[in-house]
Order: C-alpha cells, then sequence, then structure tokens
C-alpha cells in the first residue's frame, strides 16, 4: 500500500500549519484512507557530515584489513592532541578517530558518520568504544545501516550520491541532508480508490478532509501537439468481457539524453522513503511520476524498439523475457506491447500494465527514450497479474483503474525531469491513440443522499460535495445530472454519489437512531434444542471445544473406515487446502475432534473430556452448481437447483472421553469414563432433542461401526434412521491415533432428530397419587438375551399397571450355570384410582414370570 | 436411718432441697439420671413415705396427700427443667464435634464447560433476539452465486482467488467453504420477501456462524471463524437507523456509556461503507497506554454500510421501495478485546483449559 512522504504530499496540498503525522493520517481515516503506519527513518543524532583527514590500513591477525581513519566533523571534533587511549601515544589534529572495514573510499571523502550517542534503525545505540587496537567514535555509515536503501557494499560517499562538495561541511547536519527527518505515512486503499494510489489522489482526499487548498500536480502544460509520432496501433481481437485492453497510449520521443546523469539526491531520497529502488535516471523518473500523478509510465531505448508498436492479445505458445530477465510462457488472454520487429507487431516488448520486457530496455547507453503512458482495462491487468503472479507497482494501479486523462500530462513531467537533469531534446509531435469512450452521465435527485443517509443534506451542500470531488453537476428541477471526474471511474451510479456525499459532508454528523423492527417469533426450535443441547452436555462433565474441519487421507484409515466404504468418494477434498496434508473436510465430527483430545494428553492432561457440537460434510452426489442463470433476480428454481448441488453438511454433536469421569480423592476411589458414559451422554442429546431413539448392538450391516469397538458399542435409530454410536472406540484405533486404551466416545446426527421433533407436542398422562407397590424379580436367562428386551416383555405384561421396571444386578458365577446369567429387576406398579391390593400384586407378579418365562425361557431364581 | 413420715413437713421440705441440689449439682445426663433415681426412685425418702400415706389415720390422709403431692412436683419441674438444659448442651456438643472441613476437595467429578466463541455468539444474538430480530443461518458449503456473486463480487474481484477463498474440488464445481456469513444475507431475504411485500414486515435478522479463509493459523489469524452479520430491509432505512442499532448493541454488551463512530470504507455489498469502531470499553480513550485499544481510544467491530442495490435486486427486492444496511463483526475479534484473550490459538486449539475459564455463560 503506497507510502507518502509528507513533504511530498505539502507539494500538492497546504497541510495543516503544525500537524504532526498523527494528524494527516487522523484526517485521512475520516475521508476512508485508512492508516497502515507511520515511518520515521528511525535515526538519532548525532549523525554528521565527515571529511576523511587520513585514513591509515592495518592488517589484522584475522586476515581482515581495517581502516583507522581520523575524521574532520567540525564542530564534533576531539581537540588536536593525543588521541584516546590505546591511542594516546600519537598526536593528532583536531578531529575523531573511526575505525571503518569499508574500502570504497580514500583521503579527503566525504563521509557520513554516526557518533556517540546516536542511534540507528534496529534500534542500534551508537557508542564509543575500543577495537583493533584503537579507540573508536562511531561509524562511517553505508546506506543500509540508515535505512537508506540495501546497499551495504560500501559506505556513502556522499559526492557519489549527488552531493556537490561545494554545499559540504564538516560537522554538518546530515539527518536533513539525506532527508532522514523525513516522516512517511502509509495507508490503506480500498478497491474503489485507485486515484489514491498517488500523492496527487491522497492530496485531493487531504483537501477533502480538511478544506486545506488543493494543487493538482497534473494541471501542467503539454507542449507540442499529438499527431503522427511513434506509430501505435491496437489491434485487440478478443477484448475480456467485451472491453477493449487499451483505450489510450501516448508515446513521445526524446533524443539526445544523457545516460550517464544521475538522478537527484532528492528524488533517489523520495523513492527509496515510497519503498522503490533507485536504478538510473531515465527509471528514477518514470517512477516518480508514477508515485506523483499515479499513471504508470515505461520507458524504451528507442533504437531497439521497431515501428509500429502493436497492442495486442498473446498468441497461443508465445513467450516473453521480462525486465527481470525471467522468461514468461504467455497467455491468449494476456494483452502484449509489441513492435515489429521481425513483422507487423512480431516480438512482444512488453505484458501491458505489468512489465516491461528486457528486449527494449533502456541501459546506460540509451540516448534516445521512446516513453508510453497507456490506459489500460484494469480487469484484463488483473488477470495477467494474477495469472502470472507478477503483481507491479505498475499493475497495482491499473488494475484499480487510472485517470484516463492523464497519459500526455504524465509523459510531459516526466519529459520535463529528465531533460531537467538529463538534457536531450524532445519531440514536438507525439502519438496519443485515444479510444476512451465518453463519460455517461448519472441522473440522481438531490434529495437521494439525505434518503439514503438519514441527514438531512441541502441541495447546495449535496451539489458542493459532488463538485469538490471533481463532478460536473447541473441541476434539472429536482434532478441532478452529474458527470464524474476521469480519476473516479468507480462512480458508476447514484449510490457512489451518495457516498461521497456521506464522507465529504462527515460521517461524525450521523444520528443515532434505533429503528423498530416487526415483533419476532424468537429463536426457532432447532436453535434452542441446539442450545440445550449444547448446555446438557456441558453440564455433565463435558468440556465444548472447536476441532478444525480439515483432516488427512491417512485418518480415514486411522479410523478403519473400511477400503470400499461407499463414504470415501463422497468425502468432500479442498481444491486448495491450507496443507496438502490435510485436503480433506471431516465426514463426521469425531475425525477431527480427536485432535482436540490429543492436543489436551500431549499437554500433560490424563482425564479428557470434550466435546464439539458443528457440521460434518458428505456430498450427497458429487455436484456441480448449475450455471444456467445470469445471477439477475434469481428464482426460487435456481435456488433450488443450487441448494442441490450442495454437498450433505448436517449438524452433529460428538464427544470423546478418557481417563476418569471421578477423581481418586480423599473421600472415595476413582471411576473411569466407560461405554455406559457414552451412551448415558448420548441418552442427554436423545432427551435434549425431544425424541425417543431405538438402541441396538449393531448396524444390521447398514454402514460400519467404525471407529467403535463391534461389540461395544450402541447403535442409535430413529424411524429406521441411523442417527448416532456411542461406546468404546476401537482398540486399534486407539493404538493408531494415541489415545489411552478403552476410550470411550459418541456421536450424533442432530439435524434429523430435531425435524422429528419439531412442532411436536407431549399430550401430558395424569399423574396418580395412589400408593405404589414394588416387587423385585431375579430371572435366570441365556446369557444372550439382552436385557433391555426382557424389561420391554416385563413392561408389557402388567397390563397397564407397571409404571417403570429396571435391572439393578447382572450376576453371572458358578450358582447361575454356564451360558446363562441372573438379572434382577426392580418393579414399580401403580394404578390410577386405587391402591393395588395383595392379591393384584401378586396376580401382576405372576404374569410378569409367565411372560418371561414365555418369551425367554426365563426362571425366577 | 428412720422413715420419713408424710406428715413430718421438716423432713419433707429437706428431702425436696436435697433432690433440687442433687439435679443442680448432676453436670450431665448420666449424674441427672442417678440423682433421679436416688431422690424419685423407688427408695427413695419421698417415694417411701409417699406409699405410708395409705397408712396414716383417715383425717390425716388428705393433708398428707397434698403436701406430698406438692413436694413430687416441685422435684417434677426442677428435673424437668434440669433435663432440658443438660441435654441442650449436649446437642450443642454434639453439633461442634461433627463440624468438617469445607476446605476439602468436594467434587471429584467432570466439570464441563461451553466454549466462548459459542456462548459469546449466543449472548449476541440474544441482544437482537430481544429486539425482535430472528437469527438466520445457512449452509457453511455454499454455492460461489451466494459467496460473491449475489453480493455484488464482480467475477475478477480478488478475493475470489484462490488466495482467500476454500474451493471445493474439483475447482469447477462452483462450490466453496463461504468466506463470511454474508451469503446468509441473501438466503434471509429470499425467503422473507413475500412477508415484506405482502405484509409490509420489514426484515430484520442476524447470521451467525462459522466462516473460512485460507490464512494460516497465527496469533492473530485462523482459517475458521466466526462472524455475525446484521441485515436489515425495509421501507425508509437509513445510515442513522444502523448507527443506531449498533450503538444499542455496544451498550447491550459493554454498558450504557458504549459508543460507535463509522468511517468511510468500501465493501462492494454495501454502498455507503463504513469501518464501524468503538470507544474503548476499557480507558474511554483516556489512557496512552491501554492495551485493549493500543492508546488510540477506539476499538475496530468490522464493516457495515447500506446494502448495495444490487444485493437486493439479486434478492428480489426492488431497491427503489425498500432500503436495507448490514453490518458484520468477527466473534473471535470480540472475544479477544472484550476478555483480554491475547492469542487466537488459545480459542481454536481444543485446550479445554481455555474453555474451563469462562464456565457455561459469558
Amino acid at each position: 500500500m503506497p507510502k507518502i512522504p509528507l513533504t511530498w504530499l505539502a507539494e500538492s496540498v497546504d497541510l495543516v500549519p503544525g500537524s504532526t503525522p498523527e494528524d494527516v493520517v487522523t484526517a485521512l481515516a475520516r475521508i476512508g484512507l485508512e492508516e497502515e503506519g507511520i515511518h520515521g527513518s528511525g535515526v538519532k543524532g548525532p549523525l554528521v557530515v565527515g571529511r576523511v583527514m587520513s585514513l591509515v590500513k592495518e592488517e589484522q591477525s584475522n586476515g581482515k584489513t581495517i581502516n583507522y581513519c581520523r575524521v574532520d566533523v567540525g564542530e564534533h571534533n576531539d581537540p588536536a592532541g593525543p588521541g584516546r587511549k590505546p591511542d594516546n601515544k600519537v598526536e593528532y589534529p583536531s578531529s575523531r578517530g573511526i575505525v571503518c572495514g569499508a574500502h570504497n573510499f580514500v583521503e579527503g571523502d566525504w563521509v557520513v558518520v554516526v557518533l556517540p550517542g546516536a542511534e540507528l534503525p534496529g534500534p542500534f545505540p551508537i557508542s564509543g568504544r575500543k577495537t583493533y587496537g584503537h579507540w573508536s567514535d562511531g561509524m562511517i555509515c553505508s546506506a543500509r545501516e540508515l535505512g537508506l536503501g540495501d546497499d551495504h557494499t560500501g559506505i556513502i560517499v556522499l559526492t557519489d550520491m549527488g552531493f556537490d562538495a561545494a554545499d559540504l561541511t564538516p560537522g554538518q547536519d546530515a539527518i536533513a541532508l539525506l532527508g532522514l527527518d523525513e516522516s512517511t505515512i502509509e495507508i490503506n486503499v480500498t478497491p474503489d480508490r485507485g486515484y489514491s494510489f498517488s500523492i496527487r489522489g491522497v492530496a485531493r482526499e487531504y483537501a477533502h478532509a480538511t478544506g486545506q487548498a488543493f494543487t493538482d500536480p497534473a494541471a501542467l502544460p503539454v507542449s507540442g501537439a499529438a499527431g503522427a509520432g511513434f506509430e501505435v496501433l491496437i489491434e485487440d481481437a478478443a477484448p475480456v468481457r467485451g472491453t477493449v485492453g487499451c483505450d489510450r497510449f501516448v508515446a513521445r520521443i526524446l533524443r539526445g539524453f544523457d545516460p550517464t546523469a544521475a538522478p537527484p539526491a532528492w528524488m533517489r531520497q523520495r523513492l527509496e522513503a515510497a519503498g522503490m529502488r533507485s536504478i538510473s535516471l531515465a527509471v528514477d523518473v518514470t517512477n516518480y511520476v508514477m508515485l506523483e500523478l499515479g499513471q504508470p509510465l515505461h520507458a524504451y531505448d528507442l533504437a531497439k524498439v521497431t515501428a509500429p508498436i502493436v497492442v495486442r492479445r498473446a498468441s497461443s505458445g508465445e513467450s516473453i523475457v521480462t525486465l527481470d530477465d525471467a522468461e514468461r510462457a504467455l497467455h491468449v488472454e494476456d494483452l502484449l506491447i509489441t513492435d515489429s520487429e521481425g513483422g507487423h507487431g512480431a516480438r512482444p516488448i512488453g505484458m501491458a500494465g505489468v512489465m516491461g520486457g528486457a528486449s527494449t530496455e533502456v541501459s546506460e547507453t540509451t540516448t534516445d527514450i521512446l516513453l508510453e503512458a497507456a490506459h489500460f482495462d484494469p480487469i484484463t491487468i488483473a488477470r495477467t497479474a494474477r495469472r502470472h503472479k507478477l503483481g507491479s507497482e505498475a499493475s497495482r494501479r491499473f488494475e484499480r483503474a487510472v485517470d484516463t486523462a492523464l497519459p500526455p500530462v504524465a509523459v510531459q513531467r516526466a519529459l520535463n525531469l529528465l531533460v531537467e537533469f538529463g538534457g536531450g531534446v524532445v519531440e514536438d509531435v507525439y502519438t496519443d491513440v485515444d479510444d476512451v469512450p465518453t463519460i455517461a452521465e448519472i441522473e440522481m435527485d438531490w434529495d437521494y443522499p439525505a434518503r439514503i443517509v438519514g441527514v438531512p443534506y441541502t441541495a447546495e451542500q449535496v451539489i458542493d460535495s459532488l463538485t469538490e470531488v471533481g463532478c460536473a453537476v447541473e441541476r434539472d428541477g429536482e434532478v441532478l445530472i452529474v458527470t464524474r471526474p476521469t480519476w473516479r471511474a468507480d462512480l458508476e451510479g447514484r449510490i457512489n454519489l451518495v457516498e461521497e456525499v456521506a464522507r465529504l459532508q462527515g460521517y461524525e454528523g450521523l444520528p443515532s437512531v434505533l429503528p423498530i423492527a416487526p415483533p419476532g417469533r424468537g429463536y426457532t426450535h432447532s436453535q434452542l434444542v441446539r442450545k440445550s443441547v449444547a448446555r446438557s452436555l456441558a453440564e455433565a462433565g463435558l468440556t465444548q471445544v472447536l476441532s478444525y474441519p480439515f483432516i488427512s487421507e491417512k485418518r480415514l484409515d486411522d479410523l478403519l473406515l473400511p477400503p470400499d466404504d461407499a463414504r470415501r468418494d463422497l468425502v468432500v477434498r479442498l481444491a486448495n487446502p491450507l496443507s496438502a496434508e490435510l485436503p480433506l473436510m471431516r465426514p463426521g465430527l469425531l475425525a477431527s475432534l480427536v485432535d482436540a483430545v490429543k492436543v489436551n494428553l500431549g499437554r500433560g492432561a490424563q482425564d479428557v473430556a470434550v466435546y464439539e457440537t458443528g457440521r460434518a460434510y458428505l456430498q450427497s452426489r458429487i455436484g456441480k452448481v448449475p450455471s444456467t442463470f445470469s445471477g439477475e433476480g434469481i428464482t426460487p428454481d435456481d435456488v433450488e437447483a443450487l441448494n442441490e448441488a450442495l454437498p450433505g453438511q448436517i449438524r452433529r454433536v460428538a464427544g470423546i472421553m478418557t481417563g476418569n469421569k471421578v477423581a481418586a480423592g480423599w473421600d472415595g476411589h476413582a471411576t473411569p469414563w466407560k461405554w455406559t458414559d457414552a451412551m448415558a451422554m448420548a441418552e442427554r442429546v436423545e432427551r435434549a432433542c425431544g425424541v425417543v431413539l431405538e438402541i441396538t448392538p449393531d448396524a444390521h450391516g447398514a454402514i460400519t461401526t467404525a471407529p467403535f469397538h463391534p461389540g461395544r458399542v450402541a447403535v442409535y435409530w430413529l424411524e429406521g434412521e441411523l442417527v448416532g454410536l456411542a461406546g468404546e472406540l476401537h482398540p486399534k484405533v486407539c493404538e493408531n491415533l494415541g489415545l489411552p486404551a478403552r476410550t470411550v466416545a459418541f456421536e450424533m446426527r442432530l439435524d434429523p432428530m430435531i425435524d422429528e421433533s419439531e412442532g411436536v407436542l407431549v399430550t401430558a398422562s395424569p399423574v396418580s397419587g395412589q400408593v405404589l407397590a414394588k416387587e423385585d424379580f431375579a430371572f435366570v436367562v441365556a446369557s444372550d438375551v439382552p436385557a433391555g428386551a426382557l424389561v420391554d416383555v416385563v413392561l408389557a405384561a402388567g397390563d397397564g399397571l407397571v409404571e417403570d421396571a429396571r435391572v439393578f444386578d447382572v450376576y453371572t458365577g458358578e450358582q447361575i450355570g454356564e451360558g446363562k446369567k441372573s438379572l434382577a429387576i426392580n418393579v414399580k406398579m401403580r394404578d390410577a384410582d386405587h391402591t393395588l391390593s395383595a392379591d393384584e400384586v401378586l396376580e401382576v407378579r405372576n404374569a410378569i414370570i409367565a411372560a418371561a418365562s414365555e418369551k425367554f425361557g426365563a426362571v425366577l431364581r | 436411718m428412720t422413715d420419713l413420715s408424710p406428715l413430718d413437713a421438716v423432713g419433707v421440705e429437706d428431702a425436696v432441697q436435697a433432690a433440687l441440689a442433687a439435679f443442680a449439682q448432676a453436670a450431665t445426663l448420666d449424674e441427672l439420671k442417678d440423682a433421679r433415681i436416688a431422690h424419685t426412685g423407688d427408695k427413695a425418702a419421698l417415694t417411701l413415705a409417699n406409699r405410708g400415706i395409705k397408712d396414716l389415720e383417715p383425717a390425716d390422709k388428705a393433708a398428707a396427700g397434698k403436701a406430698m403431692g406438692a413436694a413430687r412436683a416441685t422435684i417434677g419441674r426442677a428435673l424437668a427443667a434440669r433435663t432440658e438444659e443438660l441435654e441442650a448442651e449436649r446437642d450443642a456438643r454434639v453439633l461442634i464435634e461433627e463440624a468438617v472441613d469445607v476446605t476439602l476437595p468436594v467434587n471429584r467429578a467432570s466439570v464441563g464447560a461451553r466454549h466462548p466463541i459459542e456462548t459469546m455468539q449466543d449472548r449476541m444474538c440474544d441482544v437482537f433476539v430481544s429486539m425482535g430480530w430472528e437469527v438466520a443461518e445457512g449452509p457453511e458449503m455454499e454455492a460461489e452465486w451466494f459467496n460473491f456473486d449475489a453480493l455484488n463480487f464482480d467475477p475478477d474481484h480478488p478475493a475470489r482467488e484462490m488466495q482467500d477463498t476454500f474451493f471445493i474440488d474439483p475447482p469447477d464445481s462452483g462450490l466453496l467453504l463461504r468466506t463470511h456469513t454474508s451469503p446468509v444475507q441473501v438466503r434471509a431475504a429470499l425467503e422473507r420477501r413475500e412477508a415484506l411485500e405482502e405484509h409490509g414486515h420489514g426484515i430484520y435478522v442476524i447470521c451467525p456462524g462459522k466462516t473460512f479463509r485460507t490464512d494460516e493459523l497465527d496469533a492473530t489469524h485462523t482459517p475458521v471463524f466466526h462472524q455475525l452479520e446484521g441485515l436489515a430491509i425495509d421501507k425508509g432505512l437509513t445510515m442513522a437507523h444502523l448507527k443506531g442499532t449498533l450503538d444499542h448493541f455496544v451498550q447491550a454488551m459493554f454498558g450504557p456509556d458504549a459508543v460507535t463512530r463509522l468511517r468511510p470504507s468500501f465493501f462492494p455489498f454495501t454502498e455507503p461503507s463504513a469501518e464501524m469502531d468503538m470507544r474503548c470499553f476499557v480507558c474511554n480513550g483516556e489512557d496512552a497506554a491501554c492495551r485493549t485499544c493500543r492508546g488510540t481510544g477506539w476499538i475496530e467491530l468490522g464493516g457495515c454500510g447500506m446494502t448495495h442495490p444490487n444485493v437486493l435486486i439479486a434478492a428480489g427486492i426492488d431497491p427503489d421501495k425498500y432500503t436495507a444496511f448490514a453490518f458484520g463483526m468477527g466473534i473471535e475479534r470480540t472475544l479477544m478485546f472484550r476478555h483480554g484473550v491475547t492469542d487466537m490459538r488459545d480459542m481454536v486449539e481444543g485446550d479445554v483449559r481455555f474453555s474451563q475459564q469462562f464456565g457455561m455463560e459469558i
């Protein structure tokens, strides 16, 4: 995002007197340019100009040669006399002694010296110290040490940097000289304000925010005349989305330029401050003008370009070597600048608006320059930049739309600078291919902004704001006819004009009015039930966590999903996962919830009980969204088609428990989490959902019960649909995932259960106040008789008088015999309207015994 | 010892006084029992004297009976009183002796907690539901049309590129993991537009939920996060109503003095657009060293604006008849600044100690 040196900004807009950088970013934020940062140089003085008086090369035992320099730093000099220990054996003239390892300078050179007490970016505080047998008072600085660029090959020699020795004095403050007192603000430009990618645009915005005077740096006279300059043809045979790739192309020639001329120090400093490197005068000027006006420019070596230039799409198989010496294979949608070396438009010399080519690059021998400033279609440029992962300063601007009026002006500004610092003669006649379409007028009721924003703007305020941003406004009764400025391609319709009025008039003035919504229906059944499920499990001792839904292929194997399981084909796969290791979306919650368990175990926990509520994903079929509608005014059929293509993603709840449910303590022993607890949690979920589920010991072959222990899993059914599993994890799964043995878990599908209970009202039965009769039974049955089945028989046997029956003991052993077990059942009996007599109780008892015997051969013990 | 005569008034009185003294001296219920047996038992002087009444002359019987009755009543009252006293002392002593150490750990059973992202989401929803708004939900795996096209994202908008959005394989499936909860706005509007057009019931919904972007997990980013989005569509809604709604929301969450401010910004689905900030509830803008607002005095809440007419059109709603506003904020971010969470990773790694700090409500 653009970095704006404040002195540069001040050339186009009067900063409010006394403004700090913080004040400037606050003003810009008010108008919609967000601060990204404020950058100082990080250099604190004394940093001064020094002249090297003497330089003695001393070879060290480590093979390095250092220079012991005496440097004249004017008022900062030590008085003449012996140096500081250990240099106190020698008399020196008034100066300072500094040890320097660089070798790109000689006696008499003008250098930059940082003295003790100063601070360099880092921050690195500078102090005097003993080194290589000398006392060294600070450092002679390189560009990199001062944050002025990457150059660390040697120290700064000021005359090489463009400074005139006549302007330099020993001891002179180098902070101001090098522009290190400059503050740079960095702002975030939203995609609708491409014009703010320039000093010009930011200055205009600052003027909008503060009312200060704006001077347009693009308001400069263009010399000469458009006509038959260097021939340029636009031949776009395949416009993208109906827009020709280039609608304006200005090309102008400068002859007799001095290629050895250096860019002035101030220009280099500003480029560095704005985050660009100084390369050569010709290149620096194009960058400087781009930063200032927002118009990207390109300089060609005229001698290397063969007329005519043709702007066209790339052909299949074509490639180009760009300025960074990379060969790039082109796509037929890429827009190219070509010249006619080897035939009409035969040679690509630049990827339009993205990067120039190497073949026509300006060099240290270029004397005749062809300067290009064009306007390219934002979408074409954006696609090319993204396709080649080649975001450049130019493409960043073009894809946000550049001012269509700028090309001739930007070329003029660049030529003025080139001539000023590098000489040469500008050709009078220049090329200007101008196919820019006329800007459409926007009609808007003058009170429309007030109706949208809720502030009673007057017609004058609306007109003033729009005029200030550069619009031409005519009033026709109640209607304003608005023509946007060339630099505001984002102002497409009247709603965009509303935002301009609102932000120029200030968001601070917005009143606060609470709208009154119509009475709502509260939370839905599903929302209430899900909250109840979550709460119920937390109350039961489980902690809710959120795991990432991304899993590996291996996780499915670890969970023992059979290789031929149909779900393997239906797992949702990401086209661009964050990690190639985790390309799949979880088909169930347990698949990712184990990660949370492992985190806790890894951090030393032994007792872990967690649950998660959320969605898991499984394609109902490999869907593809139909693309049969344009998107304007979607129909219910369209929505249905879209929804049908969506993968299944029902809501679920799952939990994993390992270690102890009840810890050992002073008042009792530990109780581990067991399969029974997993089932008890499933029962809580069932109850919270308001449904009654059927439990079976296996899935009737419908699906595998992986990842559970096949003998210790309960399968839950709702109207024949499998809705959950609970029990012990398969021993192999525990081993695969590094979980403790006998870890237990459950996973339930919430949506079908919630749908089932939606709208179902409980019909209350009367509660009998009669005396309760209790009877205990101990039945011996074959060991494979499910206790639940026996209980069902008991409940049914009592002719409606059995209120409850519960197994309270299970016994196997020698007394019972091989292949048998004893189930002790407590039965509660009660009638609605009278206390049961002893005879009646006995009758029920006998009926129960008879039924158990008949159904399961149960024998009373 | 000679037998006490029931007619010996002095002797009877002495016996009564001896009994009263013995009761008073008894320090425990056992000693009192001994004293009772000694003074009122079968062999006590008064008992024997009482028994002697029947042998008296008939003329004396009445007086003797009366005297003995009075004596026995006095003793009986004294015994009852002392018994009560000693029982009370014993009861009090038992309560002291049975005292337990209440600083011992008492619950050894696993204690659960809800995840604060979920409870925060619930709490935020409660604020709006109490205003009559409804909670709308939508799929996490979403059609590209709902996530982008319907929300006025140009087909070439950079957000559609691979670097931000998780796309579902195959790449041309037109499916993705929703990058924001905004597609639910469009779904909610489609579902409710009939009530809007036929009955004039304005649409006021919030859409909380899980969202996805291809950011690597670090202290301030997570690829899976949660948003709360609001949408209101009605006749005559303005940005002032947006601000009023936001002010009400932050006051419900942060106290009656909370205020918001809006700054111009850009989102494809709103115009005008704004960033919303809240006055720092910790320092109220008065502490340059405040860690919550980093000394700026304001906390960034999220983005908002007037719903772009193109979005209303996509949902089949006439932007010339109705206006709408929308806002969105990150639930992770809200949790971070409201509760001083400094590292995003604590929220997503599943360490139960993080959720445990928050318990059941937030």
